[in-house]
């Protein structure tokens, strides 16, 4: 038998042409603005040269190598996590980089690991919860890895609801001593990411019994494996959870403690303490503080949605202008006088799909960064003792989280099926990506309950703007539609024409007008007929999105207006694009949620019709910019890892070098041949002689 | 690695009670509750045959280790590869041994739920075989497909080209000095792609190729190719050929690439059942009428329809029943009580879940009813078209496009929209809904892109309208569209007569509220493109909606029929009772989804949108005692649904904590990679507080 271990290649023929790089070369040629001025004032210059600094040095580290990534089995996922997670700690030293320059090392490399949650939870977790002590103890040596932890609050049985955990840790008097304990199986701790393989030290979150009295949920911080050998400590059972949707490179895991003892010193003490000795508790300060913190948190979500968006959009834009299909008989393409099959991206339908993702990623740039600036703004503000701007602020948090979050991955999907075929393919870049990020949909809050928290904040301020206690505010818009809402609650839309839909003043208050509408009918339901919160649920989900709707409109919108960058002359071009990408974002918002802004009665079947026809004749208007759009987000293709979405269009080539990179293809024949194929092909070839061995 | 210990333990559970109340004494109260019997509804839906047959095998393969199916889960594609084979071969054996029918097979393969290698040697290159080969070439191709000696596979889409046909690069040009098709690929585009079971397991490929005679282009014809050596397996000179890589999902299939250089095949690979290629002059002779293969066609679809409401059925069942034990938050307003203490709600108490949850049950039940419906009117036609009637077809092939376009994505949706409905471990792959979500994917793609059909099915559609307008149909080829497009052009201003929201729960109400909103949008439509001179390729949101109004009616008429013509032997009062309400929750909710349009064709009012969103909260309410036993009345086993979360007992924690002593990771107490890439840092700590204390 010849060599079988020949891998299998590609001959070296080119695509049909035009190739995809001159197509995108063509793209770019229509760009109506300067792409580069757009990315700095996004990122700004600075950022940007840290990125290539940073790129310059993964690309060129084998411990960063992505090429295999997509081939790779579990095991060999958390194996190849753990040398990153290494090889970046080096790194680190050796760059000397900062914060942002590792955070932007972990943002091209685009993959959770082992570590991720030791350095995304457990160390802000012990920097907000130690004591001068307990800083020394844990969070110096966390911070040279000299312990590794993770964060463990939900359980099997258990997730969102935190005063629902079993997990205890019991004071005993005697010892000073904390005794964790999982009374049963749903109390199992399970889903804590970097526990299952990785963590010496957990912060346990458990419910604390000083003197037989439940006082709920406290975290405490525990070592969990032996800093010798890495074996579990005795009374600790602990594992990874087993394969999951995406996220495989992480080594979730579970952990049950059997009357496991802890000093005194493990729990976190800076703001409720127990006395040693008696087991007396001292109750936490004013918790609001810790608010302001999760609003922080919130934003960089959003900001991270951002991101995710752009990274589909990117590929799916990328690849639609180079994918051809069908020739449009009406107005076939041509390339050197020869009719073409028409690049999809040309097709409406195609960018109907396209380019209101395009302008979702933009609406949650602006909104995120809008969000930093309020967090901001409220931290001085509550340093000050002025709570006013708090509450406002983290409903709506809650409730962009939740949309933007759905957006995202609902989005990350379309893109990836508005691939075609090859976006099922993982050298698509957006297969992984999906399952990866799923996640976001459910930690940090549920995001149907996140909703709750929302509405429950908007039917309070209804109440209030009704009963004439809440005024009119420079900061809180939520105060503002309603009351806008209440001195005309039978306002109609003045739309005559699908220009005039185009009006950012008509925009604002038809979402206004309804959000406002949804809150009225379903606080008279509840308040009014007596309907009970848990029978109105659906209601509340959608009023909280109609009111976070408002708000990433309203912010687009209104950043363009105020940001003094956009008002420079050399800007101008940019403006115009922007402006056309926030009037899409909010026709394209409000025609997939017409039933509602009909419904209310603000708007009329003439109006949905007119609508409908502003929503196309934008996507002409922007289609031209549609790769440079993309571009602008700037993303390395080290970063997108996706045969499909390149810079440079060269698509097939890259597509097929892939493929040759499968390690099925390293052998001529398949191993289970001789097993599985071979005796049924050979019965074929030799009838006579197989039907006599079986006599 | 030297150890002071036995690495090699496996971690265990502690032998723990989750918290009570438990998942079984859950379940039994919910099935207590059922007004309805499940067996009945079972047997209305399959027939008691089939799940007869269904019953017998399941015991077959749960014995067998081919198709143990919990390692899956553990295993890298390479694995997984050599277990479907296993299956695939075993499978054959088994065939032979109890003399399994095409239908057995369907149960084995639908129980086992993964597809594997062979699959498309059985779902496309036979069939393709049986159609277009003459008798010689059946002899030489189908009949040794048949008894695995060879293995196919069926190459049609290419790396630059997928639904469009007309557009693909491959050539087989002939070649009449020795009588012989040269296949040749031009270009790096036009390598086929894609194909299932080429990539390492076929030795044949039915190849579409463009036909070149003296120089003449006939487009794309099918030629049966040998590709792999049948005695060693590999691949034949002049031929590249592998797998494409890993996906999505799909894992266990080798779908794979192939390219030729000017590879030589003899004149009887082409399959010449319908056109010929004289040999030697290469003269060619025409295909007969192609009609009659439209009908297969409807066949095909009626069976993708079928499963994309099995999709439904089965991430309902997992979702209800792990709903049914997930307890999150007390309820305060109505705090659920367990032996006279309040425990946390069961999260399948939340309207918002039932929302979520119960119309995708009734979702299931309406597309599977109407894959019946479409299977009956299938035999219908074919009965018509022997007597030269073939005024259903366009009709019937239209609708069956659609509705393959709109039930396939609507079981993407509703499958992934169970998962997230089981929270967190919905992510986790032993809730059984991952692998089924990747694996689903393709089917919104292949059998014609979702996007594109709609465009055929709309097509129909604004002729059918057009003809009608000009006086041009015959008033007795009365057929689903020709009804509803005359009842709206004798009243196009009619509006909803409904005042109160029980007015919704009428039939002939709903069939008319649809009928007129898909008849609105396709007269808006033909309006935009003959009147105001608006392209095609310009209108294709709108195309893409009137397609899917189209199709939901046809969905609501097929629920309502298959209830209505129902005998009463074969429908008892109870279980008519509670699909009649399945069935309005269905219209009523796909209503309310689609409420814009309904509202802006000026045919429901805002007042009456307000009615209609009460009135499937109230159904929801109504239907909630059932939850569990509708999905218990599809009937799928636990083998089928291998989940930790939607098990029939409700032991929920417990088979979610034994699938985990599972995992390879937890088969060591120390991972692999410890020494290298954690131990140094932990170690230098321990070293500096060692030297501290010094």
């Amino acid at each position: 038998m010849a060599n079988d271990n020949a891998p299998i290649q590609f001959p070296n023929i080119p695509p049909k042409g035009p190739n995809g790089d001159l197509l995108l070369a063509a793209e770019r040629a229509k760009a109506t603005f300067d792409v580069k001025s757009l990315t700095k004032i996004m990122y700004t210059e600075q950022y940007l040269k840290k990125m290539d600094k940073v790129l310059d040095v993964l690309e060129n580290d084998p411990a960063f190598d992505k090429s295999d990534r997509y081939h790779h089995s579990r095991p060999e996922k958390i194996a190849a996590s753990l040398w990153k997670d290494k090889r970046l700690i080096e790194l680190t030293k050796e760059h000397n980089w900062d914060e942002e320059e590792v955070g932007i090392a972990n943002f091209l490399y685009d993959m959770s690991t082992p570590f991720t949650l030791h350095y995304s939870m457990f160390i802000p977790t012990l920097k907000n919860q130690t004591t001068d002590e307990q800083k020394k103890l844990f969070l110096e040596r966390a911070l040279k890895h000299h312990i590794i932890g993770c964060y463990a609050q939900t359980e099997l049985g258990h997730g969102s609801n935190v005063q629902g955990l079993e997990t205890t840790a019991t004071y005993i008097n005697e010892t000073n001593e904390f005794e964790i304990h999982s009374p049963t199986l749903t109390a199992a701790k399970w889903w804590i990411g970097g526990l299952g393989r990785a963590a010496n030290h957990a912060i346990v979150m458990a419910r604390l019994i000083l003197n037989g009295k439940d006082f709920g949920p406290h975290p405490f911080c525990v070592q969990i494996r032996s800093l010798e050998d890495h074996t579990p400590l005795p009374g600790i059972t602990v594992g990874d959870l087993g394969p999951k949707f995406g996220f495989n490179s992480v080594d979730n895991g579970f952990i049950m403690f059997d009357h496991y003892r802890v000093p005194h010193i493990s729990f976190l003490a800076k703001y409720s303490q127990v006395k040693p000795g008696s087991g007396e508790y001292v109750k936490p300060p004013n918790a609001k503080l810790s608010y302001g913190t999760m609003v922080w948190v919130r934003a960089n979500i959003v900001l991270g949605v951002r991101m995710a968006i752009a990274k589909a959009a990117t590929v799916a834009v990328r690849y639609s202008a180079v994918r051809k299909q069908f020739v449009d008989a009406a107005n076939p393409r041509k390339w050197d006088n020869q009719v073409i099959e028409t690049p999809v991206i040309d097709y409406t339908m195609q960018q109907y799909r396209l380019l209101p993702a395009i302008a979702s990623a933009y609406a949650c740039y602006f909104t995120g960064r809008d969000m930093m600036r309020l967090y901001e703004l409220n931290q001085a503000e509550m340093a000050k003792g002025n709570f006013g701007l708090l509450a406002d602020l983290h409903a709506s948090s809650s409730g962009l989280k939740s949309l933007t979050t759905t957006m995202a991955v609902s989005t990350i999907e379309d893109m990836r099926r508005a691939c075609g075929g090859h976006g099922y393919s993982m050298f698509s870049g957006l297969g992984m990506f999906y399952q990866d990020y799923l996640p976001n949909a459910t930690w940090e809050g549920d995001n149907y309950i996140l909703t709750q928290q929302t509405a429950r904040y908007l039917l309070k301020t209804y109440r209030n703007v009704v009963a004439g206690k809440a005024v009119a505010s420079e900061y809180n818009f939520t105060v503002n539609y309603l009351l806008q809402y209440l001195q005309n609650p039978n306002a109609k839309c003045p739309a005559t024409t699908g220009a005039d839909l185009l009006n950012p003043e008509l925009i604002l208050s038809a979402f206004g007008f309804r959000a406002a509408y949804g809150i009225a009918k379903t606080a008279e339901l509840i308040d009014k007929q007596g309907h009970s919160w848990n029978s109105m649920l659906v209601e509340i989900n959608r009023i909280s999105r109609a009111h976070c709707q408002y708000m990433l409109v309203r912010t687009f919108i209104v950043s363009l207006q105020t940001d003094e960058r956009f008002a420079k002359p050399e800007n101008r071009d940019l403006l115009k694009v922007l402006r056309n990408l926030a009037s899409l974002f909010a026709l394209y918002t409000m025609e997939q949620e017409l039933g509602e802004f009909l419904t209310s009665g603000y708007f009329n079947s003439e109006q949905a019709a007119l609508l409908k026809q502003q929503v196309i004749a934008l996507l002409e208007e922007i289609r031209p910019n549609a790769v440079a759009l993309v571009d602008a987000f700037a993303l390395p293709d080290y970063y997108l890892n996706s045969a499909l979405g390149r810079y440079d269009g060269k698509v097939y080539e890259s597509y097929t070098k892939a493929a040759e990179g499968e390690p099925l293809n390293k052998q001529l024949v398949v191993e289970g041949y001789e097993q599985f194929i071979k005796p049924l092909v050979h019965d074929g070839l030799n009838p006579a002689g197989a039907q006599a061995a079986k006599l | 690695m030297v150890t002071s210990f036995n690495n090699n333990v496996p971690t265990k559970f502690p032998k723990l009670q989750p918290k009570a109340p438990n998942g079984p004494d859950l379940l039994q109260i919910e099935r207590s509750k059922a007004s309805f019997d499940v067996d009945a509804l079972s047997k209305f839906t399959y027939g008691e045959e089939f799940l007869k047959r269904k019953d017998k095998i399941l015991k077959i393969l749960e014995a067998e280790p081919a198709f143990e199916k919990t390692q899956r889960f553990f295993q890298g594609r390479h694995e997984r590869l050599m277990h479907a084979y296993e299956k695939d071969k075993r499978t054959i054996e088994l065939s032979e041994e109890l003399g399994w029918t095409d239908e057995d097979r369907y149960i084995v393969n639908l129980l086992y739920d993964q597809p594997s290698p062979y699959s498309l040697h059985y779902t496309m290159f036979l069939p393709t075989l049986k159609n277009q080969c003459n008798d010689e070439q059946i002899k030489l191709f189908y009949e040794r497909a048949l008894r695995h000696e060879i293995i196919g596979c069926y190459a049609q889409t290419e790396l630059g080209h997928g639904s469009n046909i007309q557009g693909l690069e491959t050539t087989a040009t002939y070649i009449p000095e020795t009588n012989e098709f040269e296949i040749h690929s031009p270009h790096l585009t036009s390598s086929k792609w894609w194909i299932g079971t080429l990539g390492k397991t076929a030795n044949y490929a039915v190849v579409m190729a463009r036909l070149m005679i003296h120089g003449k282009d006939y487009g794309p014809h099918p030629f049966c190719v040998q590709i792999r050596s049948l005695e060693d397996h590999r691949p034949l000179p002049g031929i590249t050929v592998g797998d494409i890589g890993p996906k999505f999902g799909y894992n266990t299939i080798d779908n794979g690439f192939m390219m030729f250089n000017h590879y030589r095949v003899p004149h009887i690979a082409f399959l010449a059942k319908f056109t010929q290629v004289k040999p030697g002059t290469g003269e060619y002779v025409k295909p007969v009428n192609a009609r009659l293969s439209y009908g297969t066609m409807v066949l095909t679809r009626a069976g993708i329809v079928n499963g994309s409401g099995l999709v439904l059925a089965r991430g309902a069942t997992v979702a209800i029943r792990y709903s049914a034990i997930r307890r999150q938050f007390v309820d305060l307003d109505e705090p659920r009580k367990w032996r006279n203490e309040i425990i946390e709600t069961p999260v399948i108490d939340y309207t918002q879940q039932q929302y979520r949850l119960l119309s995708i049950v009734a979702n299931a039940y309406a597309v599977i009813y109407a894959s019946q419906e479409l299977r009956d009117q299938y035999e219908v036609n074919q009965e018509q078209m022997q007597k030269g009637n073939f005024s259903f077809l366009a009709d019937l092939h239209a609708s069956s496009s659609g509705l393959k376009s709109l039930t396939t994505t609507m079981a993407l949706e509703g499958l992934e929209d169970c998962r997230r409905a089981c929270g967190g471990h919905g992510f986790s792959l032993f809730s059984g809904l991952g692998f089924a979500y990747q694996d689903y994917l393709p089917f919104v793609t292949f059998e014609g892109d979702n996007y594109v059909l709609t465009q055929q099915t709309t097509r129909y559609l604004l002729k059918t309208f057009r003809s009608l307008i000009a006086g041009k149909t015959n008033t007795e080829q009365k057929n689903l569209t020709t009804t509803y497009l005359s009842q709206y052009l004798q009243n196009p201003n009619t509006t909803c007569p409904a005042i109160s929201g029980a007015e919704f729960l009428n039939p002939e109400l709903i069939l008319t509220a649809f009928g007129y909103r898909a008849a609105y949008g396709v007269a808006q439509l033909v309006e935009e493109l003959d009147q105001n001179g608006r392209s095609w390729n310009s209108v294709l949101v709108d195309v893409a909606r009137v397609c899917k109004a189209h199709c939901q009616l046809v969905l609501v008429q097929s629920f309502f029929v298959r209830i209505q013509q129902a005998s009463e032997k074969d429908l008892g009062p109870e279980e008519r009772k509670v699909l009649q309400s399945l069935a309005y929750l269905f219209a009523l909710h796909t209503m309310e989804k689609d409420v814009a349009e309904f509202l802006v064709s000026g045919y429901l009012s805002a007042a009456q949108s307000k009615l209609l969103k009460r009135q499937v909260l109230d159904l929801v309410a109504l239907i909630r005692p059932n939850a569990v036993s509708l999905v218990d009345a599809f009937s799928f086993p636990d083998y089928f649904l291998a989940s930790a979360l939607g098990r029939y007992d409700g032991n929920v924690y417990e088979a979610m904590t034994e699938y985990v002593e599972k995992e390879p990771l937890n088969q060591k107490v120390v991972v692999d990679g410890y020494e290298k890439y954690i131990k140094p840092f932990v170690h230098r700590g321990l070293q500096r507080k060692n030297d501290s204390k010094l």
